[in-house]
């Protein structure tokens, strides 16, 4: 049988499959999300959803977000639970638009 | 120095500019009252105004039908006969809810809520029933419970065919809470963008899903119901959490300044309509 890859070819090809591995490794390690990437989302979310709370303005899907986040937390899915947690945010700012806008918008529908 | 006067002088009148002139935003309940009342007779010619106090059945013929031949047998009968009862049965001192109110409890629906000027804020039925537990010793009841529905049940019962009679005190406080009633009235809340004004004023007599929209008019006339969906009765208050979690807002605590203010608010447009609660809602 002949040997068609020489030593050297295959030094190359160990190197480079190395190479390839450790690339796709770093490269997932980037994509997943972290716990304290989900603290951080969280902790903002939670932020935006207590000022909707001082404005008595708060909706049933944010604080459903805020569970469901911090459900996925707990099961370490954070890939998830940073996508919750970030919905939550978003839910909560419009919330907050919503209250601040009405403050005037209100008198628009009155019955005079 | 002359400018700064200048500037001084011109700052002070662009504040002033800002406020509201002559007291533009001070609320005149009665004028109000009338144009809400006028709105819905306009929207509604063919019914008549103390029909408004049946919510939905005086819109929708079909409905109508249906709820005539249920009240042959209506199914907040049970929680009459409790309400009665719990009425009756003395607390541990011995003392009963008769004690608490005026014409001992019978017949005075009508007039809550009402505006206390001792202490300044809108006093609910709901809410003088747990006070007068709690004056008694006892503990309060759940607002969204059957306990207080049974109650309030009875108290509406002994005042039917009264019409609504709530007074606005010419008393700054009075007017603010009629105002902040007014404004949650009005505001839209929850992800669905929803005030109470759009179902109850823009829409009612139209469908929701299977539900017929009840008129804003006497829309708190009827109260407590007992509601099909719920399987059992329900208090103002438990009507106004759902609403708030039908369009998904998070409800505020039952008995909240803001609710009782709205139920001052609702009630007070109303005057002149009978109490006719309990009721019955599909």
């Amino acid at each position: 049988m002949i040997d068609i890859v020489s030593s050297k070819e295959r030094w190359r090809i160990s190197s480079l499959t190395l190479i390839l591995w450790l690339i796709g490794c770093t490269a997932s390690v980037i994509a997943a999300g972290s716990e304290s990437e989900f603290k951080s989302a969280y902790a903002a979310a939670e932020a935006a959803e207590k000022e909707a709370g001082r404005l008595r303005n708060q909706w049933t899907v944010t604080e459903a977000a805020l569970t469901k986040a911090k459900k996925a937390a707990e099961k370490s899915d954070f890939d998830s639970a940073i996508e919750l947690a970030k919905e939550a945010e978003r839910l909560a700012k419009a919330s907050i638009f919503q209250a601040t806008s009405e403050r005037e918008a209100w008198k628009d529908l009155e019955i005079r | 120095m002359a400018l700064a006067a200048i500037l001084a002088a011109l700052a002070a009148s662009m504040l002033s500019s800002a406020q509201p002139a002559g007291g533009a935003d001070r609320p005149d309940p009665v004028t109000e009252a009338a144009a809400f009342r006028n709105y819905f007779v306009k929207k509604f010619p063919d019914v008549k105004l103390e029909e408004f106090a049946n919510g939905p059945y005086a819109l929708n013929e079909d409905m109508r039908r249906q709820w005539q031949e249920i009240d042959q047998f209506p199914p907040y009968e049970f929680s009459l006969e409790k309400g009665k009862e719990l009425f009756a049965t003395p607390f541990a001192n011995g003392k009963t809810y008769a004690d608490c109110f005026p014409a001992a409890g019978v017949g005075i629906r009508q007039n809550y809520p009402y505006f206390d000027a001792s202490e300044g804020k809108v006093v609910t039925l709901e809410l003088a029933l747990n006070r007068c537990r709690e004056a008694n010793g006892e503990t309060a009841l759940p607002y969204v419970g059957d306990a207080m529905a049974a109650l309030t049940a009875y108290m509406a019962f002994t005042s039917r065919g009264k019409p609504f009679d709530i007074k606005i005190p010419d008393d700054a406080r009075a007017l603010k809470a009629y105002q902040n009633g007014k404004r949650y009235f009005y505001t839209r809340r929850g992800q669905l963008n929803f005030s109470c004004a759009t179902c109850h004023v823009q829409y009612p007599g139209e469908h929701m899903r299977a539900e017929v929209l009840a008129p804003a008019l006497g829309i708190l006339n009827a109260m407590p119901i007992y509601r099909s969906e719920w399987g059992g009765m329900g208090t103002i208050s438990r009507r106004f959490t759902t609403c708030n979690s039908q369009i998904r807002g998070l409800p505020l605590e039952p008995q909240s300044e803001e609710y009782r203010d709205l139920e001052y608010y609702l009630s007070y447009l109303s005057n002149g309509l009978p109490i006719s609660g309990p009721g019955t809602r599909p």
